[in-house]
């Protein structure tokens, strides 16, 4: 079984995104990027799905300029075989994605394409589901578990009210949510081996997708800021106050 | 313009989801049907068919429905979807899990988690875990959207007497099977809907404590339980209780967060409650930052002394 696993290159989940003075966008010079968080726990799990001998490559790839390769190097150092960087300048949306990785999966003809549910920059919970779609493939998204039974996976999906279990045929496609597994710390030398990897860059444009946005960003703004309130002395006057504002 | 809302339902009843992304999908200012899609789910219809301002109810009934399954749902969707301008569904688990799948299959971008509706092509949505609010512009021909339904009131049943109309079942061929399901059972309301919630984090230490010292404060105020994602990932609560960027948004009129420390991800999923309460012993907690009542006390202190209050 051969896996692809597209990343992306997101803010740090540590950094506090900072808005751009003219409300274009968000503010990412001098902000630390690292593999979206959902992104890496769908490479971990790739990665030991080769180390259980369930699969034989993984593929990792990402769409973006030179710094996306970051997200690829991590992803090699996780364990990861190869990589794949697709260029494209400025804001791509997830349709776009979608439409690209579609392409990928022509050529590089994976079992399971396995990615984040989303990432922590656009929150848009779109590419896996769009990519799915164009392929007409299956999908399990938020998956908790992932399991190989023969040629079929079987995949517990965290949903509202509880978890689902659902078997789907290869190929298909999964997306990953927080509880599937912890992804490791990669070590020095595997860090320095990821280095020696190869990565492909191929431009968008060698696919023949339009990648002009179809929405377009009018501004983006703080939201309404809340203000701290009080401090209360003990139990008595938190239940008399909240009793004074009528919310008890 | 014309719009279709896909109900989220348990057969029998319309969730409040619905009727809150009912609103959204109503400010469009065009003519809304709601499709009810599952298996013996004609009480569900009939109560969506109460609906304020429903124009007609679609009910799509049969087995290829009854787990909500992205696949035959979107080739159902998609099969009406020529009637439509805009395709709009709660950001619940079964609306993200949909939504993407027939945009695609659309040739048409999705906006994620809608906030405002601020005209038939402009709509508010927060990026960044809610840090920031990005208010795009959407040209396509159909209007795809999920709602953050936090972010609306619910339209209220008025008694209407919509028509409901069966819908032709396509025939889809699916290569996902529905195995099982695990739902937790529970008397209490909802997260999504619960007037008040107690959310407990990472300082309750165990899953028997979170369930000793939060239950019975929830009990009395009728109230959901929630948690932080360190809550969560620690076994203390089920996934099903998370509050942050990931898990459930929530704007409950009251939102009492127990030995929870205010992480980015979590302010995200409850910052538009009503009024915060936050009992914290570092009072040097993130979250006493957006609360309205800070306690700085031993959770475990508290908690009783809060109850004796209540009395």
């Amino acid at each position: 079984m051969k896996i692809l696993v597209p990343v992306k290159l997101a803010i740090d989940s540590n950094a506090k995104p900072r808005l751009k003075a003219d409300r274009s966008g968000i503010d990412l010079a001098n902000v630390k990027l690292s593999i979206n968080p959902f992104c890496e726990i769908a490479v971990e799990e790739a990665v030991r799905l080769r180390e259980a001998g369930k699969a034989t490559e993984v593929v990792v790839v990402s769409v973006g300029v030179g710094k996306a390769t970051d997200a690829i190097r991590s992803a090699l150092a996780i364990g990861a075989d190869r990589g794949i960087l697709i260029e494209a300048e400025g804001r791509v949306e997830p349709l776009t994605i979608a439409k690209l990785l579609a392409k990928v999966v022509e050529e590089e003809k994976p079992d399971l394409v396995l990615t984040g549910k989303q990432a922590i920059d656009d929150d848009s919970n779109q590419t896996g589901q769009m990519l799915a779609a164009l392929l007409d493939w299956p999908q399990a998204t938020f998956a908790s578990q992932v399991e190989l039974d023969g040629a079929e996976l079987v995949v517990t999906r965290e949903v509202d009210g509880g978890h689902q279990t659902l078997r789907l045929s290869l190929p298909a496609l999964v997306t990953t949510d927080l509880r599937l597994n912890e992804p490791r710390y990669p070590s020095l030398p595997n860090i320095m081996k990821a280095k020696k990897k190869p990565v492909e860059t191929k431009s968008a444009e060698t696919y023949g997708v339009d990648l002009t946005p179809r929405l377009s960003v009018v501004e983006v703004r703080e939201p309404a800021a809340r203000k701290a309130g009080i401090k209360v002395a003990d139990a008595q006057e938190l239940v008399s106050k909240l009793k004074a504002v009528g919310v008890l | 313009m014309k719009t279709l809302l896909i109900a989220d339902h348990d057969n029998q009843t319309v969730a409040d989801a619905t009727t809150k992304a009912l609103t959204a999908a109503r400010a469009l200012g065009g003519e809304v049907d709601i499709l009810v899609a599952g298996q013996g789910a004609q009480s569900a219809a009939e109560a969506s068919a109460k609906l304020q301002g429903v124009a007609k109810v679609l009910l799509a009934d049969a087995e290829a429905y009854a787990h909500r399954l992205a696949e035959p749902l979107a080739a159902l969707v998609l099969s009406i979807a020529p009637g439509y301008d805009a395709i709009v569904a709660p950001a619940s688990s079964a609306g993200k899990n949909l939504l993407p799948r027939i945009a695609a299959r659309l040739d048409v971008m999705q906006v994620s988690d809608v906030t405002k509706v601020a005209g038939p092509d402009t709509f508010e949505h927060p990026i960044y875990a809610g840090n920031a609010i990005e208010v795009v512009k959407n040209p396509e021909r159909v209007k795809v959207f999920t709602v953050r339904t936090a972010a609306f009131a619910a339209t209220p049943a008025d008694g209407a007497s919509t028509p409901v109309e069966a819908v032709a079942v396509p025939v889809a061929e699916s290569r996902a099977t529905f195995v099982r399901e695990e739902m937790a059972k529970s008397e209490r309301p909802e997260l999504g809907s619960a007037k008040v919630i107690v959310s407990g984090g990472r300082a309750l230490g165990s899953a028997e404590k979170f369930n000793e010292v939060l239950l019975p404060l929830a009990d009395m105020l009728g109230a959901a339980v929630g948690a932080s994602r360190a809550a969560v990932d620690a076994g203390y609560a089920p996934n099903d209780f998370q509050v942050g960027q990931t898990g459930k948004i929530v704007a409950p009129e009251l939102y009492i967060a127990l030995g929870i420390s205010g992480a980015i991800q979590h302010l995200a999923g409850m910052k538009d409650s009503k009024v915060i309460v936050a009992v914290n012993k570092d009072e040097e907690a993130p979250i006493f930052q957006v609360a309205d009542f800070g306690l700085v006390a031993d959770l475990f202190q508290a908690v009783p002394q809060i109850e004796a209050a209540l009395g």
